[in-house]
């Protein structure tokens, strides 16, 4: 052991070489990782892709003009029209109290913020249902009032506002816990009214990691199957997502139509990967200021 | 900023009361950070308030500006009682110790800021704003940095842009917390020298706070000395080095030695020598002597108050500092002339020339 610390070996040893494994081995390690990306990630994109024009561009285009896809596509963009907002104003509010004030209760309520990752999402579906399900808590007075919330939309904008509730505080709390509220106050004692000092302060610090939680948020809003499949129904042209659509036109055998629909979430997915890594590169330090110890 | 002082020089002629804090206290949690606070500023002063860290100084500033509330007592401004009136309606220039300037805002847009966020009505014209911005930038040496971002300049430049972003909206008051605890030790000197010129110039009534007690002594008018969140003394510089009212006063504002004396009849005796030391009437039997450093000499034989051995000496800026162990255990530190060196182990007897004596 000695040997390895004597002045003469350190000062010829590269400093390189104290990290960096032999030839072989990294080699191997690149090698598996590629292999596995390849296994499990990219064949199956490509495959959904190969699939839904494995019929030729007609039948794939063909899988977009019924009505069911219609509806299933405007169901989505509907879906994550009010998700998207509503867990983005929430995101903000509740990042903003956790952030810049101290409460009792706190350290519950960031624990409950995470909630929805780490239940799976049918739970999170069933909970719904035996809240506002016929059977349900509410169910009764749902009934005599003719709302309808189980199989029907305003249950599948539940759902997935429940499932896509963590994305925006999560990433926000620890931005705005490092900017901390010093900003805030001199914009207040220039005589900055609190909304102005909002819009010119606190938005602006936090556009780019507002921009990079929504854009997670609403991949996940337009991709989520578990919890709204348990509130859907099922009922074609009218609750289906286009997940579910996906589900419904595969179990009935019909390959290209469920590919091609397929297809469409997978571009959505390849954008929204796309877009965020161009966040993260341009943004970094915003982004990631949570982990810095700034 | 010529246009913003001219309205202000009748306030400040006199030195009238500016701002008057009435017997504030504040509690956070359990703690008390203020005991019943009392402080007039006046009008065109340059204030320090000076303390250890958790001493109630920031607390005390904050509240001043708005941005906390005392659980009791009141903060009044010229005439009006500003304890409830919110922080936009104060009309306080503050200065954050990490300056909090505005990160995705050029220079010129921070310091417009609050010019900007006026009402419509009271907002002054773009091409006002434009010139004001200009005679700021030319105030604080930084034109030609108006299109600058703050991320584009040394700390010394956030903290003039900061104290001009303050001084845009004309405030009231200026408020400083720890302006130069950011910085280091030269631009912490230029910085102070160029806080004085510029309060001299524009006569703006500015409160500033610090930990530091050659800042505060060096920079301010009147200098307010707190402790566990009380006031301890306020006075002029000189005042409070001349005569500390309390040991905590005269400990905080320089290093001290601390000897065992008995005082009767308005003299001290320490070991039974005579020092030139008057204790104030009515001090009688043992008390406490504190002397700075340069109110020791030495001396031999009946002369000295002290005996004791060189531990250690050092020189620094032409004096030398030499530490004496003293027989009962206690280092004291010594400052004398640079002309004779002292060799670790030599037996010394120290000369009391001067000092201040409190109750034990």
């Amino acid at each position: 052991m000695s040997e390895t610390f004597a002045p003469a070996t350190l000062a010829e040893a590269r400093p390189a070489s104290v990290v960096t494994e032999g030839l072989w081995v990294r080699g191997l390690l690149i090698a598996v990782a590629i292999l596995f990306l390849a296994l499990f990630l990219v064949l199956p994109l490509v495959t959904v892709f190969a699939q839904a024009l494995a019929k030729g561009f007609g039948a794939y285009l063909a899988a977009f003009t019924e009505a069911d896809a219609h509806a299933a596509i405007r169901l989505t963009l509907l879906t994550a029209a009010i998700a998207v907002p509503f867990n983005l104003v929430f995101g903000i509010m509740a990042s903003w109290a956790i952030a810049k004030f101290e409460f009792w209760g706190k350290n519950l309520l960031v624990t409950l913020i995470d909630l929805p990752f780490s239940v799976s999402p049918v739970v999170s579906g069933l909970i719904y249902v035996l809240v506002f399900g016929a059977q349900g808590l509410l169910g009764p007075w749902l009934l005599a009032h003719d709302l309808q919330v189980i199989f029907a939309v305003p249950g599948i904008v539940l759902a997935t506002i429940f499932v896509t509730f963590p994305f925006v505080a999560r990433q926000l709390i620890p931005l705005m816990q490092e900017q901390g509220t010093a900003e805030e106050e001199a914009a207040l004692t220039l005589g900055a009214s609190g909304w102005h000092a909002f819009r010119t302060v606190t938005l602006p610090n936090i556009r780019w990691g507002l921009l990079y939680s929504v854009l997670l948020c609403n991949a996940r809003a337009m991709g989520e199957f578990g919890a709204v499949s348990v509130v859907s129904g099922h009922i074609r042209g009218l609750t289906n997502t286009l997940p579910l659509h996906v589900e419904i036109l595969y179990n009935e055998y019909n390959f290209v139509a469920a590919f091609a629909v397929a297809s469409l979430l997978a571009g959505l997915a390849l954008v929204t990967l796309l877009v965020k890594s161009l966040l993260e590169w341009r943004y970094a330090d915003e982004i990631k200021a949570g982990a810095r110890g700034h | 900023m010529p246009g913003a002082t001219e309205g202000r020089a009748s306030e400040r002629t006199g030195g009238s009361t500016a701002i008057r804090v009435e017997n504030l206290s504040k509690t956070f949690d359990t703690a008390a950070v203020l005991h019943d606070f009392s402080l007039d500023v006046r009008a065109g002063e340059l204030l320090a308030l000076l303390g250890p860290s958790g001493s109630g100084k920031t607390t005390l500033l904050r509240i001043i500006a708005g941005l906390d509330f005392p659980d009791d007592g009141r903060i009044v401004f010229g005439a009006e009682d500003a304890t409830r009136l919110p922080v936009q309606q104060r009309a306080v220039g503050f200065v954050f110790q990490h300056y909090a300037l505005f990160k995705h805002m050029s220079v010129a847009e921070n310091i417009a800021y609050g010019l900007n966020a006026r009402k419509r009505s009271e907002r002054p014209a773009k091409a006002e704003i434009k010139r004001r911005v200009g005679d700021l930038l030319d105030l604080i040496k930084l034109s030609g940095f108006a299109d600058r971002y703050p991320s584009q300049l040394s700390g010394g430049q956030r903290q003039r842009i900061a104290l001009a972003r303050a001084l845009a909206v004309e405030p009231r008051v200026l408020l400083l917390d720890e302006p130069f605890g950011a910085l280091d030790a030269q631009v912490r000197k230029d910085l102070r020298r160029w806080l004085r010129e510029i309060h001299d110039r524009t006569g703006q009534t500015t409160i500033f706070v610090t930990h530091d007690q050659d800042e505060a002594l060096e920079l301010s008018d009147r200098v307010a000395v707190l402790d566990k969140g009380r006031l301890e003394q306020v006075g002029t510089p000189d005042e409070v080095q001349e005569a500390p009212v309390s040991a905590t006063v005269l400990k905080f504002l320089g290093d001290t030695i601390e000897v065992e004396a008995i005082a009767q009849g308005g003299e001290v005796r320490v070991d039974g020598r005579l020092t030139p030391v008057r204790a104030p009437g009515g001090l009688v039997g043992p008390v406490k002597l504190y002397a700075r450093p340069w109110q020791l000499q030495f001396a031999e034989g009946d002369g000295a108050h002290l005996q004791g051995l060189v531990r250690s000496s050092y020189r620094t800026q032409g004096r030398q500092r030499i530490e004496v162990d003293r027989p009962e255990g206690k280092t004291v530190v010594v400052e004398a002339a640079d002309t004779h060196r002292f060799a670790a182990g030599s037996p010394v007897g120290l000369r009391i020339t001067g000092g201040h004596v409190f109750p034990n």
